[in-house]
């Protein structure tokens, strides 16, 4: 048997890779129950990036379902809270390339919170009952008023208000919140005009 | 007169890049001095051309990549590397191999990986290694030592540069040639018998190795680099030279003091590779980095093909420069143990 | 005698020490206004106590502490409060900041002073409420409220008192001054600090290239007796040896352990003037209103040390020290290794203003524009942290922040020596603080957001549950109305009510 196995190349390249075929695919097999995982955990990781804003503007109602679908390969630039860092975070755990953030989903604007004209409020609640994060302290015929500290500016609350009593107001920034600019891109690198 | 808005601190040192390049350059000088007092004005012409070629390629280069040459070409590196590189080169050698040799060191070993500060290889030894590999007959011969009377004029030198068919060169095997071919000999014995070695070393090598110790040693003086990566080098070598000199026998890879003066090993140790860029960074890091290399050097002289070793030594070490950074990181303030109360 | 050691790193740019003429100090006169900032120091803002146009005296309150890390802000003259309102401060970024404008009507009339001539006989927690009354905070630079830093020893033992006379920075020389003109007084506030720690030994710290200043102390630690080990320390000129940290690891050879402090070791430190404003304000009953300030830089006529009352603004004192904007084309707020640009002269003086500098282009050229790094490691041979200031730059480029913090970003003092050698003039620390920004930035992100998902997520589970508690109730319901109508009749009422009709229309065609 030996002798027509030498006579005979193709026969043995072919039963070498059939067996190895066979020895990887039943250790892939085996890995796959024993080790398998459940859930998926880089929908997880992806949630941890985003902004929990909840907004909704990237498409999909709330932050978790978009990062649910970024782990099956929905594009990664439709979150305009989280910004290019977050897409570039996102770029980076999941090795592709981070790209710009789609113009169609919104603008990164610069963090804001909601503010209750009181004055104009009626308390018809329907801005509690929009709110995902439940930023918003009120009750029926009860004056609504915003926990600026919880509110997440997300603006799911302005268009439900029959009155169109809801300002969104940049987060105040101020000497406590200064930080320091990184220095420009260093003379020699930028390119000659 | 409007405050600048400007960032603390609002001071400097003295040190410059362009001040550390050409302080480089000056150290050359007794080296090549000697080098020209024994084989001639090769190694000048090279010198001269190698840098003219070198300084119109980083401005082509710096141009196809979209930077304003100028700040660039200022800072003397590239004529550092085509410096460094045009000694290392046989002299009286042809315009296209130092062409070849310059393009290869300028912009295959500096400007594709982003210029300077961002290669991971000594730029003047990637373009030796290329020559030396593409063009062996030409690397491995050397003129021969025969003084400044003996040597050929500027006449001759030119038309080496510029005709090379035509240029009829005299030279001779160098000391570390010679060892290697070393057939049964004694090394007192090859000493006394070949043209190619003078007094402690090779003829005319021993004096030039000594001038590149006397560049680098005012090179360290002026703090331009610390002592740890030449020294641990050098001291290794030696200590490698001594474990296989064998007595003087005819198996003997040759004495310590011999190591140090003969091929480029000061050249190595003070200019090749004490290149900060593609060395390591910690302290303890550029120790490590000079002993591998002068062990390295060593093994390649005696056991490997090549006659000489440094450039070899040197790349292979640039491999192993960011794995000895993350292993050699100095302990922070605060993070070892000694925290602890008395 | 204790052993010094020695630290790594370390740069020795020139002194410029003599320039400001230490020793000697000059009173500034009284500006037309005092501008005093509501924050002065770490911590919470301090809150206003008087109204606009109220009449003050000397010493008197202005603003309280809001809340422990905070300190109280008094009148240095007696005056009308003019406003209460934004204003220019001393800060880096050039912003505005709620201050106290005073109008001094050079009187000045001060309030009756109550001090003690034997502060050993009130307990150590009375002399911290004088010093929290007095609204002393660190005068050394960092500003940090004195009263809370001598609580530390109220959670961990302390045997060592440091006084902090190194002062290593170039040009300034009011510490200098101070440890001159006044050494009575800076052995008096240690005694004091030292009773209220419970120290065993006290450490003055002071460089040799301040004979004078060591000798002064000397003399009046001999002049005086003392229930504690006291000693006078010089060690070798290099900067920085007078950041806290590295001051501790050359008087005693420990570190302190990354994210402690120096109480964790059992050591307090504090500056020579925060020392003599302890003893002013325990000894006399007086408050912080004034402090010495190093006036200095080429680019003026009368470099030297004044006593300025705070809120002096410092286009007054460049007036006083004979300033030629036509030479100068920047003014630093501090020293030039850590000070800031001041780009409105109207800031006022602050507790931690201990320098204001004005130099000519030639003393501090401007900086030509950064190369590239060429890895050369002078900075990491430099870098007092033992850092590696390279590697924490190119990862500060490219934003990496689990690398920066593996790196140990944060334990970096930022002391500007590793800027001070780099050959191709980058200005690494800049880039180190703006990594801290965005880094606390994200940290401070990180946990909103993790907040807003709990929220959302308990939102989600109430939401789930007052739809179930719905569902449930109306199934409830539905199953009652089932169970009642199969009570009452047999078969379905519609069914019954059809029938009826079929019936009657059936009788009418029968009719027919």
């Amino acid at each position: 048997m030996i002798d027509t196995l030498m006579q005979n190349p193709t026969g043995i390249a072919l039963l070498a890779l059939l067996g190895l075929g066979a020895v990887f695919g039943a250790l892939l097999g085996f890995a796959a129950v024993r080790f398998r995982t459940e859930g998926n955990p880089i929908a997880d990781q992806v949630n941890q990036l985003l902004p929990q804003t909840q907004c909704g503007q990237c498409g999909f109602p709330g932050c978790r379902p978009y990062a649910e679908a970024i782990a099956n390969g929905e594009a990664i630039n439709k979150c305009p809270p989280g910004g290019q860092e977050t897409i570039e975070a996102l770029a980076s755990l999941l090795d592709v390339e981070p790209e710009p953030l789609d113009a169609e989903h919104g603008e990164e604007k610069a963090p804001r919170v909601a503010l209750i004209r009181e004055a104009e409020c009626i308390g018809c609640t329907k801005c509690i009952q929009a709110c995902p994060v439940d930023a918003i302290l009120g009750a029926a015929k009860v004056m609504h008023t915003v926990i600026a500290d919880e509110c997440t500016g997300c603006d799911l609350c302005v268009d439900p208000c029959p009155v169109d009593c809801i300002d969104m107001i940049e987060r105040k920034t101020g000497i406590q919140h200064w930080r320091w600019q990184s220095p420009d891109v260093i003379a020699s690198d930028r390119v000659a005009a | 007169m409007a405050l600048l808005r400007v960032t603390s601190p609002h001071g400097h040192g003295q040190q410059s890049t362009s001040q550390v390049m050409s302080q480089v350059l000056l150290a050359t000088l007794p080296g090549v001095a000697a080098l020209t007092w024994f084989f001639g004005p090769g190694t000048l012409i090279n010198i001269i051309f190698g840098g003219l070629m070198a300084l119109a390629m980083e401005y082509v280069a710096l141009a196809i990549r979209g930077r304003d040459p100028r700040p660039y070409l200022k800072d003397y590196s590239v004529l550092v590397t085509s410096t460094l590189l045009c000694i290392a080169l046989p002299p009286y050698s042809s315009w296209w191999l130092l062409t070849v040799g310059m393009f290869s060191a300028v912009i295959l070993g500096k400007h594709l990986f982003g210029g300077l500060g961002y290669n991971p290889f000594n730029p003047a030894m990637v373009g030796y290694v290329v020559l030396l590999i593409s063009f062996p007959l030409q690397m491995s011969t050397w003129a021969a030592p025969v003084g400044w009377s003996g040597a050929p004029g500027l006449g001759e030198a030119l038309t080496a540069l510029l005709q090379p068919a035509t240029y009829d060169a005299i030279t001779l095997a160098t000391p570390l040639d010679v060892l290697k071919h070393n057939q049964g000999l004694l090394l007192d014995d090859l000493y006394r018998e070949s043209a190619s070695f003078g007094q402690w070393a090779g003829l005319g090598w021993e004096w030039v190795n000594l001038g590149f110790l006397l560049g680098g040693g005012w090179l360290l003086y002026r703090r331009v680099f610390t002592w740890h990566a030449p020294l641990a080098m050098l001291a290794t070598l030696g200590l490698a030279a001594a474990v296989g000199f064998d007595d003087g026998s005819s198996q003997s890879g040759g004495s310590p003091l011999f190591h140090w003066l003969s091929g480029a090993s000061m050249f190595g140790a003070f200019f090749i590779i004490t290149d900060p860029v593609s060395s390591a960074t910690s302290l303890r890091g550029k120790l490590i980095f000079g002993a591998l290399a002068g062990l390295l050097v060593y093994l390649i002289r005696v056991a490997g093909n090549y006659p000489d070793a440094i450039a070899f030594a040197v790349l292979i070490m640039n491999f192993a420069a960011p794995l000895i950074d993350q292993y050699t990181q100095p302990q922070t303030y605060g993070h070892g143990d000694r925290g602890e109360k008395s | 005698m204790i052993e010094v050691h020695t630290i790594k790193g370390g740069i020795h740019p020139p002194e410029e020490k003599a320039l400001s003429n230490p020793g000697h100090v000059i009173d500034c006169p009284m500006p037309p206004k005092l501008i005093l900032p509501l924050n002065q120091h770490i911590g919470a803002a301090a809150e206003p106590i008087v109204a606009v146009g109220q009449y003050v005296l000397g010493g008197e309150c202005l603003a309280t502490a809001t809340g422990l890390v905070s300190a109280n802000v008094h009148a240095p003259t007696s005056g009308v409060i003019a406003s209460i309102d934004d204003h220019p401060v001393p800060h880096a970024s050039g912003l505005s900041n709620c201050c106290i404008e005073l109008i001094p009507d050079g009187e000045d009339k001060w309030l009756a002073l109550n001090g003690t001539d034997d502060f050993r006989q009130a307990t150590p927690a009375d002399l911290v409420t004088a010093i929290r009354c007095a609204g002393i905070s660190g005068m050394g630079g960092a500003g940090f409220p004195t009263a809370v830093k001598l609580m530390a020893s109220d959670r961990t033992p302390i045997d060592t008192l440091i006084i902090n006379g190194t002062e290593c920075e170039p040009y300034i020389t009011a510490d200098d001054t101070l440890m001159q003109v006044n050494p009575a007084g800076i052995i008096e506030g240690a005694e004091i600090l030292a009773f209220i720690v419970g120290a065993e030994r006290i450490l003055f710290a002071v460089e040799d290239n301040k004979p004078e200043a060591a000798a002064a102390l000397t003399q009046a630690v001999v002049d005086t007796a003392s229930s504690v080990a006291r000693e006078v320390v010089t060690f070798p000129t290099k900067y920085p040896s007078g950041g806290e940290k590295q001051l501790i690891e050359i008087l005693t050879g420990q570190q302190v352990p990354s994210g402690k402090l120096p109480a964790d070791l059992g050591i307090v430190c504090q500056n020579t003037g925060t020392a003599v404003a302890v003893r002013d304000a325990v000894v006399v009953g007086r408050p912080l209103t004034h402090r010495i300030v190093t006036l200095t830089g080429r680019a003026l006529n009368k470099p030297a040390n004044y006593r300025v009352p705070l809120g002096t603004p410092i286009e007054f004192l460049l007036s006083i020290a004979g300033y030629q904007a036509e030479q100068s084309s920047r003014l630093v707020h501090g020293g030039p290794m850590m000070g800031f640009a001041i780009d409105d002269p109207r800031i006022p003086v602050v507790k931690t203003t201990n320098c204001v500098l004005a130099p000519t282009e030639q003393e501090f050229p401007s900086a030509p524009s950064a190369q590239a790094c060429i890895r050369c490691g002078h900075c990491a041979e430099a870098c007092p942290a033992s850092l590696l200031p390279q590697q924490l730059y190119w990862y500060a480029r490219a934003r990496d922040q689990e690398q920066l913090e593996r790196h140990n970003l944060f334990d970096c003092i930022e002391c500007g020596a590793c800027a001070w050698v780099c050959p191709s003039h980058i200005p690494l620390v800049q880039y180190y603080r703006a990594a801290k920004g965005f880094i606390q930035d994200s940290r401070e992100e990180k946990i909103r957001s993790e907040r807003s998902q709990a929220r959302f997520e308990a939102r989600q589970a109430r939401v789930e549950r007052e739809a179930q508690a719905r569902e449930a109730k109306r199934a409830a319901r539905k199953a009652a109305a089932q169970a009642k109508t199969t009570q009452d009749t047999e078969e379905d009422p519609i069914q019954a009510a059809v029938a009826r009709a079929k019936a009657r229309k059936s009788e009418q065609e029968v009719t027919e």
